[in-house]
């Protein structure tokens, strides 16, 4: 069961934030991330990883993209 | 799984993008733009409201390319690599006000923070006064961050609001072929044109068109920001948009000494004063509006330049802020702030601290 972060259309660094705030709240698990610029699919991608999250899958979803994240 | 991370948004790349900068304003200073001022987006974007009558103060008014071929730059970029997508919706007012103070701001240091990186490089020790104040507005800004402010989603809208910036941006080229500077002359057909001061310092059009559209392509893929690059170390110590500040800081330098612009020292200093603490004062306020709105002047014309909506109602809110800083005597000289300048810093700062601290979401 993963937990969903809606961050489209939220100007940066909003995205980044609302990631970062789950991963601290999860520490373990999964989160799919939802966001709608290549910019925000870039820095969630980069803050995932540089909290030790590996990024499962990124997928197009309508105009932006689903970022699939986990960790153990 | 797409493409991950595309070349210019990797952090070789934009520090790539950063030297490619740090050697083209240095340049376009040579070649004509006004000393330790190659690209300067407060500067230039008041030059432009003084050439189109927004203000009257003789010396600042001219038409920068370097504006236009930002946002055209930008969205060549985007279309090319399909990022151009047309979104608006997310506090325009507040952004627009935003975009007023940070002019004012800004006007009270004489530079932006890209100047205040040029300025250093330049060997301007009252940048490093701007600097600081730039850093504490962004720390200002990253404590509302953390306190879930924001301005709210934005919607993907149609194309046309997208592209009514740049549309804007063209039509200003047009008006500028139209009415070309007249040897001399302060006016020509319906634009003001300065005929001495740092407005008549300029490089040649093309040549100023051309490394606007250079660098708004560049900085669109890259994700080029000033503030971002600031506010991204306080907020999570990630160092990826710094690197490419720095990288434009260190290579403006060397460049700067190659050809014989470094001229280290406080006093006299091209386009600047002296006054320390409202030197700081300014860009604290311009740091924080930056902050607020999401990105540094530059990040705002290229995300206009990608179709947001949001970000050119910001870029008219500094335009229309610096027909009202220098209508009102709030912008600096080299002799030191304005007659209103103090003022303005503090009405500025009360009213960006009412944005931040009363548009704060519990859940976004």
């Amino acid at each position: 069961m993963s937990s969903i972060v809606d961050a489209r259309g939220l100007s940066c660094p909003q995205p980044v934030l609302m990631t970062v705030k789950e991963i601290k709240k999860i520490q373990r698990g999964e989160i799919v991330v939802l966001v709608d610029t290549d910019t925000s699919k870039e820095n969630v991608s980069r803050a995932a990883a540089s909290h030790g999250w590996s990024l499962k899958s990124v997928e197009p979803d309508g105009t932006g993209y689903r970022i699939h994240i986990s960790k153990g | 799984m797409t493409k991950l991370v595309q070349i210019f948004a990797t952090r070789w790349g934009i520090i790539a993008v950063g030297a490619v900068i740090g050697i083209l304003a240095p340049l376009l200073q040579k070649w004509g733009n006004p000393p330790n001022m190659g690209v300067c987006v407060a500067c230039f974007e008041r030059d432009i409201a003084g050439t189109l009558g927004l203000h009257r103060a003789a010396v600042v008014q001219y038409m920068r390319p370097e504006i236009i071929g930002f946002v055209l730059g930008s969205m060549i970029a985007a279309y090319a690599f399909k990022e151009f997508r047309a979104r608006a919706g997310s506090a325009p007012i507040v952004r627009f006000m935003l975009g007023v103070f940070a002019m004012i701001g800004a006007l009270v240091f004489l530079g932006c923070p890209w100047r205040a990186a040029l300025r250093l490089a330049g060997g301007d020790g009252n940048a490093v006064f701007g600097l600081l104040g730039l850093i504490g507005g962004i720390w200002v800004g990253t404590l509302f961050l953390r306190a879930d402010y924001n301005l709210g989603r934005s919607q993907s809208t149609h194309t046309t609001v997208g592209w009514l910036l740049p549309l804007t941006m063209l039509g200003f080229l047009v008006l500028m072929l139209m009415f070309p500077q007249v040897e001399g002359q302060d006016k020509s057909g319906i634009l003001f044109y300065s005929v001495k001061g740092p407005g008549s310092m300029h490089a040649p059009i093309l040549v100023s068109l051309g490394v606007g559209l250079l660098i708004g392509f560049l900085a669109q893929r890259s994700r080029f920001c000033t503030m971002g690059a600031i506010r991204d170390l306080l907020l999570f110590r990630q160092t990826h948009l710094l690197s490419g500040f720095a990288a434009l800081i260190v290579v403006a330098f060397i460049t700067n000494l190659i050809l014989g612009q470094f001229h280290p020292g406080f006093a006299k200093q091209p386009v600047a004063h002296t006054m320390g603490l409202w030197n700081f004062g300014g860009m604290v306020l311009a740091g924080l509006a930056f902050a607020l709105a999401g990105g540094c002047p530059g990040r705002q014309l290229f995300l206009a330049g990608e179709g947001d909506g949001d970000a050119a109602v910001f870029v008219l809110g500094m335009i229309v802020g610096a027909g009202i800083a220098h209508n009102f005597g709030l912008a600096s000289s080299a002799e030191g702030v304005g007659p209103y300048g103090i003022p303005a810093v503090i009405i500025g700062l009360l009213a960006c601290l009412f944005i931040g601290f009363t548009m704060r979401k519990r859940n976004a």
